[in-house]
């Protein structure tokens, strides 16, 4: 086995999470009808091909639809939102066709009805913690 | 997809009943279990020989989490002297009642059993709102859906905002389609909301009063929806009168082979038609206005019913949200896209309008026990068309109904089609 093999990294939520921590935002793309995913999938559900690839994409896309959470799970509690400080949570249709969940920055998200659906983002990591506990989320920016 | 055929062995269902849903310190989902089993027996027109029952579904989503609980059907079969029968649990998040549904109508259809108990029961409020929310959030695509600080609220909100964008939808809208499922639910003794909007604001007014705090100043129910304080807002443009509540509670039907009915019952209601279909995340759909799973799994019950949307009299849909019963009435083929929400405005859905949606006081007033909702959907549906809906009674012949029963954001359906002959 090449080395160029061995090192392609599993179509995982771990891998795809490793390449998050490392800032880059990667999708699996089918060498067969060229269609790409993020999330990312091992088998292309469009033609059921198991060749697949990893690829970055551009990091850009725009919003499909979101919205303003006031009381969100118990890890964003613990990431300082509340009632009185609400985030914004969204889906991001990448250039590449694909779309995917992912916290929204660079809006106001105490003037939800002024977001419009189709603005403009690119891709923004949020890091929350330290060392170890470090961990990194996927974002969009406007 | 090859088309749905009709059943090899038609189902009928002969009996059903729900315990009171609500917010019970004191009682289990077994106990629920039994309450609801209790009415299911007693509205068994020639009575229930539990002996003759062969069979037990369960719908329920997580005891493990709510309750600590796992392996939950034998225990309840237990509960209701039923065992050595198979009990087996089924889990589809939100829809595991109507997928329990759907296994007891196989199970019959197949031939192997002629009497088969479903049932649904979820025990939710031993957490707190943060660990409900958490124990919820399993239902979603954990790993890629979660990170993004999602809840179940967000997701539904997140399609009402492309719902706005893409059909002129104002969030006021939505409040028809709460209001209308508590004018319901004010006429349904299970439910755990059974008042008005319009009471529920003058009892916080009086409450105020009593506390000797200023009383707030809302002098119409649209006052009172538009308020922070009456109404807050849980995931834009969703308020909290745009969400289910947490519930306890237990539903259950007597499924049996049409060729035995007429031991149980000269009233009975056959299921006609049942699809499922699964779907991907949220994110990964071609639309955020549709719910696809819905529309497939409404196809093949109609196709397996040979009946199309219009012929449905009445219907149960899976308002978890406001958002979604006015996106299921149009997945279902009752109104075309982008029309939902107008129908609930123009009282399309209402009681006495031309498509009663939701009679029963849907998820939103009568509660949402996840995996006893599908279940007591078919409760009501049975009530409605035999007549026995009380203040809630639809007029004229409920003769065709339809319940609609989703998981997650939609990422399981199940629709059942169901019909009255006599």
């Amino acid at each position: 086995m090449s080395e160029e093999t061995t090192t392609i990294r599993p179509f995982s939520a771990a891998a795809f999470n490793q390449y998050i921590a490392e800032h880059k935002l990667m999708a699996t793309r089918c060498t067969k009808c060229s269609k790409t995913y993020a999330p990312p999938r091992a088998i292309c559900p469009n033609c059921h091909s198991e060749e697949m690839e990893w690829v970055e994409t551009s990091g850009k896309g725009k919003l499909a639809g979101f919205t303003v959470i006031y009381t969100g799970p118990t890890f964003m509690s613990e990431q300082g939102f509340d009632r009185k400080n609400p985030y914004i949570s969204g889906i991001v249709e990448l250039e590449e066709g694909t779309s995917i969940s992912a916290r929204i920055t660079g809006l106001d998200a105490s003037k939800p009805a002024e977001i419009k659906i189709g603005t403009l983002l690119s891709v923004d990591f949020v890091e929350f913690g330290e060392g170890e506990a470090k961990k990194t989320y996927l974002a969009f920016k406007a | 997809m090859p088309k749905s055929k009709p059943l090899s062995r038609g189902v009928a269902i002969v009996g059903a009943g729900m315990s009171k849903f609500g917010a019970f310190a004191e009682k289990n989902s077994r106990d629920l279990f039994v309450e609801a089993f209790k009415e299911m027996t007693k509205s068994v027109d020639k009575g229930l020989d539990p002996s003759a029952i062969e069979s037990l579904y369960v719908g329920n989503f997580s005891s493990d989490q709510f309750e600590h609980q796992a392996h939950t059907a034998p225990l309840l079969a237990d509960a209701v002297g039923l065992t050595p029968i198979p009990a087996t649990r089924v889990e589809g998040a939100c829809a595991s009642g109507g997928l329990a549904i759907r296994q007891g109508v196989m199970a019959i259809a197949s031939g192997m059993y002629d009497v088969v108990l479903v049932g649904g029961a979820e025990k939710m409020t031993a957490l707190n709102t943060a660990g409900v929310t958490d124990a919820l959030a399993t239902a979603a695509d954990v790993p890629f859906e979660i990170p993004a600080g999602f809840t179940f609220p967000g997701f539904y909100a997140a399609m009402a905002s492309a719902y706005m964008h893409r059909y002129g939808m104002k969030p006021e809208h939505l409040m028809n389609v709460a209001i209308k499922n508590h004018d319901n639910a004010s006429l349904n003794p299970y439910a755990q909301f059974g008042v008005t909007i319009q009471k529920w604001m003058e009892g916080r007014v009086a409450a105020a009063i009593k506390k000797g705090k200023p009383a707030p100043t809302w002098s119409t129910i649209w006052d009172f929806l538009h308020d922070e304080s009456g109404n807050p807002t849980v995931a834009w443009p969703l308020r909290l009168f745009d969400c289910s509540p947490v519930t306890d509670g237990a539903a259950a039907v007597l499924l049996v082979a049409e060729e035995r009915m007429h031991e149980f019952t000269d009233h009975p209601i056959h299921i006609i038609g049942s699809g499922q279909a699964s779907g991907s995340a949220l994110h990964d759909r071609p639309e955020l206005t549709a719910i696809p799973a819905a529309k497939t799994a409404a196809t093949k019950a109609y196709e397996m019913a040979g009946i199309t949307a219009k012929d449905i009299r009445i219907a149960e849909v899976h308002d978890c949200f406001t958002i979604a019963e006015v996106i299921a009435s149009e997945d279902l083929g009752f109104f075309a896209p982008g029309e939902g929400f107008k129908a609930a405005e123009d009282g399309v859905t209402a009681r006495n309008g031309a498509k009663p949606i939701n009679t029963s006081g849907g998820l939103k007033a009568k509660g949402h026990p996840v995996g006893a909702s599908g279940v007591a959907q078919a409760v009501e549906v049975f009530k409605q068309m035999r007549g026995q809906a009380g203040e809630r009674q639809v007029a004229g012949d409920v003769n065709l109904a339809l319940t609609h029963n989703v998981g997650a954001t939609g990422s399981t359906c199940a629709v059942h089609v169901y019909e009255r002959r006599n």
